[in-house]
Formats: structure tokens, sequence, C-alpha cells
């Protein structure tokens, strides 16, 4: 027998994998995305299919070209999880065209031209939203009410695929306003926010999701229960989402407490457009965050300030996925700034003081 | 007692209970044993017998070498048939030189110190007391094997005031220690409380991880025998059984980088060095045997034995059962630190803990992948680094760049290796770049001793070319002023004589 080993130890491994990994953070997002599919009926169903098979064939010619393990590299989850995140965050009845563009710049442009794998700097699926809200403005803000499967207002299959193939334009009487949408277009032509929002959902429509937005964001709820299971399996850490959503929170609260008729208040911020998701899932990808624990919170700060004044003082109604591809570029720089202290040495990296000087003998 | 928070570390499948209920059989005497001269931390033992002569169980047949050694002796009585160069239990495969003694079956012990056998207060001093450590040949048998009479001796040079006693036992698979602890509880207290008065400490705490509830239980019941000894559990989290992290764990003093725990008053021992120097004191028995847990399920019977030093892993694996035709991997400690065995031939040494045989399915050792930033070892790091960074650094060849974001406090605990779900061998990175950094600077060191060596030749040949110049120009000015004091002495005699005439 044989005992002589090339390699170093340990000789026992967790039995966590990438792909492990993935598969957990797709089955928390599955409540929230089964909730939206069936909020926005078969056009959304179409759409999701739609951009996943395009994520996962677009991965799978990337790695033919460039030559990395095609089975392994599929099948470890990764592509799946980002048409997965791109789907949940377009507009449920958007082209099929959307989904396929979206794949195509997230899979192709943000993650294999930046190296592949755990090598993309900017979150691939945001890309692909930034990308498309910015070059089609029409389709990435057409949003339509709620139209349950089984209820009378849902399209048919047919009717849905007359929508999604772009046959048929979407009827006006489908379309709706997010909530931060008609705050944004109603400050613009004057009214206060504070009468806007009296019209608006209220926080616990906005928390359950039964509302207009994209296609897996709606429900605050269903997200949040995906993100605590991901807490409570320790794959991602409480610093991200705390520290957004904190963020996100107190300057919501303080700006809506200074200026009730020009800020939006709290509940509105947190509980709709992508917070939740993005608090969750998004911000809290692995590639694309700081790796030490204060890195992470000022991170998750970053995003959460950004998408506040983005969304309160900007142009966009949403400013989640511009904040999160914002925080992005700055990792390199916070992974740099914020080392955990190193044991024995102070945090400027000296060896630290003896408490016990060396006896002097008499 | 309030524990203090320690950064990193992880949780492991901890398989404990495949010998964790076995009690420490004795294995007989087998009939050869190989024993290492250098078996410890520092430099080898000279050996003191010859090839042909016959040894007593005990006797003493390596002296302690210069500096910082230890002694080893015989672990049963028998021929010395060779001094040679043998395997050893290094992953190298590196021989070492290594006394080989046919047993005679009869165990004879050879004669012994005498015991001290008085309660306390002891009637010895402390010196006496770490002289006959040191004579014994105690080593730390946690796994380190630093010579325990040179751990005893930082009294002299430091203000020690606290005692800690690992009982720790972070490593997967390993119980001896565990067993120990249940087994002997009474003569660990025995000969915690001689060290500590031979270190004359104020506080001595036993700290033990929450996995092992009977071995708590069992010192606790010993430690009633002294109200200065406290008995803590502390959390099951690898490593815990780090003398640094343990420390800090127990007392909130961390140890400054690069420095020994004596720096901030404590002085770290296990609970097995612990018994040996009870051994050592009240019976004067030497260090010549260790229990080791033998297990994995490469191997049949799981088992901690109490071996001879000098055993074969070979013997020891017969032993237990012998192994499962299944292919292994033999491991010198636990799965964690521990490093793979060379040959089944290397010896059981002072600092083997465990002799693990593992299956492919137990080490788990998937294909690496992608690193994913997921940032667990980060999390997971009890050193405080950055490996992701790091390993990255290491990969594009910066060897100073790793090292400038501290490569060299890695503690090769490989909880980042563990932890990494795309397999990536982190730790493996670092031990490949310290190895380089510090040939790198013993080379360096070289290189400005040579400078040092032609700098102070050319000053010296400098020196003495001027002294060769200045004694050449003072023998020149010493004739000129020989010369001139001549004709001024000539001239001298030449004026008075004028004098002489004008005035006549």
């Amino acid at each position: 027998m044989s005992t002589l080993a090339n390699r170093a130890g340990p000789f026992t491994h967790t039995v966590n994998t990438v792909t492990r990994t993935m598969l957990w953070v797709i089955l928390a997002l599955t409540p929230a995305t089964a909730y939206g599919l069936w909020l926005y009926g078969w056009p959304a169903v179409m759409l999701f299919v739609i951009t996943l098979v395009a994520a996962l064939a677009f991965e799978a010619v990337m790695l033919v070209l460039l030559g990395q393990p095609v089975r392994a590299r599929l099948l470890d989850g990764s592509a799946l999880l980002t048409g997965w995140l791109l789907a949940m965050s377009l507009p449920p009845w958007a082209p099929w065209w959307i989904g396929v563009l979206g794949s195509l710049f997230a899979i192709v442009v943000a993650k294999h031209l930046f190296g592949g794998l755990g090598q993309n700097m900017f979150n691939p699926a945001m890309v692909a939203r930034v990308v498309l809200l910015i070059s089609f403005p029409v389709q990435l803000t057409m949003w339509v009410a709620p139209a349950p499967l089984g209820s009378t207002t849902t399209p048919s299959f047919g009717q849905a695929l007359a929508y999604v193939s772009g046959y048929t334009p979407i009827p006006e009487h489908m379309s709706a306003a997010t909530a931060l949408g008609t705050l944004k277009t109603e400050l613009s032509r004057g009214v206060s926010v504070e009468k806007t929002a009296a019209q608006l959902p209220q926080p616990q429509q906005l928390a359950l999701g039964n509302e207009s937005g994209s296609m897996g964001e709606t429900s605050a709820m269903l997200l949040l229960a995906g993100g605590v299971l991901l807490l409570a399996l320790r794959i991602i850490s409480w610093h991200i989402p705390v520290s957004l959503l904190a963020t996100l929170a107190v300057l919501a609260a303080v700006s809506h407490a200074l200026h009730p008729d020009r800020f939006a208040s709290m509940p509105i911020h947190l509980l709709s457009g992508a917070a939740m998701l993005g608090a969750f899932f998004i911000a809290t990808d692995y590639v694309t965050s700081p790796v030490s624990r204060s890195g992470q919170l000022l991170f998750g700060a970053g995003i959460g300030a950004l998408t506040w004044v983005i969304r309160a003082l900007g142009g966009y109604p949403e400013g989640l996925a511009f904040a999160v591809v914002l925080m992005n570029a700055l990792v390199p720089l916070i992974d740099r700034g914020f080392r955990p202290r190193v044991f024995g040495r102070s945090w400027r990296g000296t060896s630290l003081e003896a408490k016990s000087q060396p006896k002097i003998h008499i | 007692m309030s524990l203090f928070q320690v950064r990193g570390g992880v949780k492991l499948s901890y398989r404990k209970e495949l010998s964790s209920e076995s009690p420490i059989v004795h294995m007989p005497t087998p009939k050869r044993v190989c024993i290492p001269l250098q078996q410890h931390v520092g430099s080898p033992a000279e050996p003191v017998v010859e090839v042909g002569q016959w040894v007593g169980k005990g006797q003493l047949i390596g002296k302690s070498g210069r500096g910082i050694s230890a002694n080893v002796h015989a672990s049963t009585s028998g021929i010395v048939t060779a001094i040679e160069d043998h395997v050893a239990p290094h992953p190298s495969g590196l021989t070492q030189l290594t006394v080989v003694i046919e047993a005679d079956g009869d165990d004879r012990w050879a004669e012994l110190p005498p015991p001290i056998t008085a309660d306390f207060p002891l009637p010895a001093t402390p010196k006496e007391l770490n002289d006959r450590v040191a004579a014994a040949g105690i080593v730390g048998l946690g796994g380190a094997a630093f010579p325990s009479a040179v751990k005893l001796d930082m009294r002299y040079k430091y203000s020690i005031d606290t005692l800690v006693i690992n009982g720790a036992e972070c490593e997967p698979y390993i119980t001896c220690d565990d067993r120990l602890m249940r087994e002997s509880a009474s003569e660990i207290i025995d000969g915690v409380r001689i060290m500590a008065y031979a270190l004359a400490v104020e506080q001595i705490i036993i700290a033990i991880e929450a996995n092992k509830p009977k071995a708590v239980k069992a010192m606790r019941d010993a430690a009633k025998a002294d109200r200065s000894i406290r008995v803590v559990t502390v959390p099951t989290r690898f490593p815990m059984g780090s003398a640094q992290h343990l420390l800090l764990a127990v007392t909130g003093r961390e140890t400054p980088a690069d420095k020994r725990t004596a720096e901030v008053g404590a002085v770290v021992h296990n609970v097995a060095t612990a018994r040996a120097v009870s051994c050592a004191i009240r019976r004067g028995e030497p260090l010549i045997s260790r229990v080791v847990t033998v297990s994995g399920f490469g191997v049949r019977e799981p088992a901690n034995v109490e071996v001879p030093l000098g055993t074969s892993v070979e013997d020891l694996l017969a032993f237990c059962g012998g192994l499962h035709p299944v292919p292994t991997l033999l491991i010198n400690g636990g799965p964690m630190m521990g490093a793979p065995l060379p040959s089944v031939h290397a010896p059981v040494v002072k600092g083997s803990s465990g002799v693990l045989a593992l299956t492919a399915a137990e080490i788990n050792e998937g294909p690496e992948s992608p690193c994913i930033r997921c940032g667990k070892c980060v999390s997971a790091c009890p050193a405080g680094l950055v490996p992701v960074e790091m390993a990255q650094l290491i990969k594009r060849g910066d060897l100073q760049g790793a090292k400038a974001i501290g490569s060299q406090d890695c503690i090769a605990c490989g909880s980042c290796s563990y932890i990494c779900p795309s397999h990536i061998p982190l730790a493996h990175y670092f031990s490949f770049a310290n190895g380089k950094l510090n040939a790198l600077d013993r080379d360096a060191r070289r290189q400005d001793r040579i400078r040092s060596l032609i700098q102070a030749r050319n000053e010296r040949a400098a020196r003495e070319a001027e002294m060769k110049k200045a004694a050449a120009a003072a023998r020149k000015a010493a004739k000129a002023a020989t010369a001139a004091a001549k004709a001024a002495a000539t001239e001298t005699t030449a004026a008075s004589t004028t004098q002489m005439e004008e005035t006549t």
C-alpha cells in the first residue's frame, strides 16, 4: 500500500460546494418567484422560461468558446441563478427579446468577458437590468396590474403568446404604474408625495406583494422569508442585508419626518421596488461583494444610501440596480481598506505590546 | 467563568465516536523498536549507547543536544542492533538517525531516579523538578513536541502568573486526551500541581472542549484536590486547541504576533504532558510511551492505545486488527494539521497523537473549481487573515505581496481549506509561500553575512594599508627627524665652537 501523498492537509473537507450554495439560493427564491408567476400569469411564465433558457444557452456557448469544462460549469447553477435573478427583476409582461438580450448582457458581457465565474466585477443580472433600462426604457417600464392565474383578468395562453412575442401590444387597461413610479410621476406634476401615497397600496398590501411591479420583486414578505432561510443556513451573513435595509430605512424615515410632502415614508421604501430582493439576494452575491465583515457593512450601507438618493433625488423612480453596480466598482478598494485585524497585531499591523515585562534579576 | 470571544474557526465533523468509548489498551512491546533521536522541536539528541550494547527499559539512549533539545530513552529492554538512518514520521520521507533495539521480551527497567512521593508542598526546589522533567525527556504531547522543561524555565525570564492546561483536543477523530482525562484524571491533576509548583503560578485553568462532558466531569472531580484549579468548558470549535487561541478564550490575553504566550504571563501545557510529568516525578519514569488514537474508516478496530515509543505504525495497525482493503491515506496526527505518513515502517514518536487510516469518502476532496469569493475563508481564519487575497497573490507569484498582508501570521490550521466550497487548497498555498519566503530570508541573511564579511575584510585591508602607510610615513618622519637632529646637533656644536671662538 502506498501511503505517500503528494499534498498538504487538511484531510477532511466541508460537504458544501459551489453548486449546493447556488441551489439553496434558488430554493430560497422559489416562493417569491412562484408568487410572481402566479400573480402575473402566463406572459410572466413564458418570459421567465425564455430568460433562463437563454442564460443557460449563452453560458454553454461561452464555455465552449473559452474551452472551459462545459458540463461541470453549466451544472454548477451559477448561470441558472443569474438568469433567474434577471427574470425576477424584469417587467412581467416584457417581450421575449428583452429576456434574451438581458441574458446575453448578463452572461456574455458582464460574466464571461470579465473572466467567467468568480472574476466578474459587476453583478451580471444588475448590469443586464441597467443596460436594458437605459436602452429600452419603454419596455422596461411597461408595468401591468396583477392578473393572477385563475382570475377573470388573466390572459389566456394564446393571448400570453401574443404579448410575449410582441405580436399584440399589451392592452392599455392592463397597464399600471408601480408605487415608486407613481410617486415620481405625480411629484413631477406638482402633486405632493403625501397626497399620492394616500392613493397607493397600504404597507400590508405592499408586504404581501399584490401590486404592480417586477416579476419577482413585489412580495417583500416571501423575499424576506427566503432571506431568513439563507441566513439560517449561513449561506449569507446578516451584514449586507441589515446595513443596506437599515441605511435605506433611516434615510427614508429622517427625510420623511422632515419633509413629508417631498419624501416617501420608510415602509414604501422598504416594501416596494427591489429593496428586499436586492438586500438578500443581489447585494449579497459573493463574487461582487467584499469578503470581510466590516467591508460588507460599508458595502451594504453604500447601496442603501445610493438607492435612496436615486429614488428620492434622482430622475429614476427605482435606483437599486444602479446602486449595486456603483458599489460593485468600489469592492476592490473596500477589500483593500477593510481587512480583519490579524491575531496578535494591532489594526496598524504592529505586534501587540507584551503585557508581562521580562523579569529583571536582582 | 466567562469566556472571551475568539475570532474565526470552523465547526467540523468530529467523528470522535469511532474511538471515544474505547478504553485505553496497552500494546505489548513489539519485537523491535526504532527510536528516532529527534522527536522534538530543536536539535537532535546525541546517541550515548553503542551497537551491541544491552539497554534497560527507560535507559537514556540519546542525550539532549545543544540549545533547545530533549533526552531520548529506550522504551523496552534489549540489545541495540543499529544506530542508523531510518524512515521518520515526516511527509518528506527523509530519514533520521534512529536507535534500533531488538527487544529481549523481559521489559526490564533500567535504574531509575528515586521517586518523590511526598505530598504538596513538594520537598524539592522548582529547579530540581525542572531538571527531572528535562531528564525524563518530556515534550509537549499535544503534537507540537516542544521540550516541556524549556517552558517550565520561562519563569526565570518572564513573570508568569497563569498555567493553562490544554484538554481541548480540537482535532477530529483524536480521543487520546479525552480517554486519558477520563481514566487518569488524578494523575493529570497531580502533574498539573507539580508544574504549577515549578512555575509558582497564581491561577491554573484546565480548558476542555464542550464535546467531552465525561472528561470534564472526571477532571472536575479530581481537581477538588486543589482549590486554585478551575476546569473550564470551551466551545467546540477548531482550532480551539491552539495555545494562543485557548489562552485568549480563557483569560482574554492575546499573545503578540511572533511571540510566546509567556510574553503575556501564561504557559500552556497539554493534559498528557501533565500526566508524563507526574510519572517522571512520582515514579521516576521517563517518557517512553504515549497514548495514540488509531482511527478512521480504513482501520478495522479503532482504539486508543498506549504505545511504546518507536513501535512501527505497521505493528500498531496490526494490533488494531489491520486495515480494510480499501484505498486509504495514512495520517500522522489529526486530519486538520497532521501530515501523511511516508511509510508504515515509520515509528510512533512523542508527538504522534493519532494514526488515522482515512478513506477517500472521509477526506472528501472534491475537484477544484473557481473561487466565488464567498469569503468563508476570511470568516474562518482564526489568525484574522484574508486567505482569498493571499492565495491570489501567491498564484501570481507575488510572495512579497502575500507577506505584506500577513501570510507569515498563518498558523497552518487548515480551516480555510476545510471550509472552501470550491475545494481550493488554500493552506497548501500558504505553506508553500512561507517555505519559499523563509528560504529567501535565509538566503538574504547569508548574502548579508557574506557582504558584511567582505566589507569587514576590505575595511581590514584598507586599515592595514593605512597602517602600513602610516608606519612608513612615521618611519620616514623618524628618519628625517633623526637626520635633522643630527644636522642640528652638528650645527649647534659648530655654533658653540664658533661662539667659543668668538668669546675667546
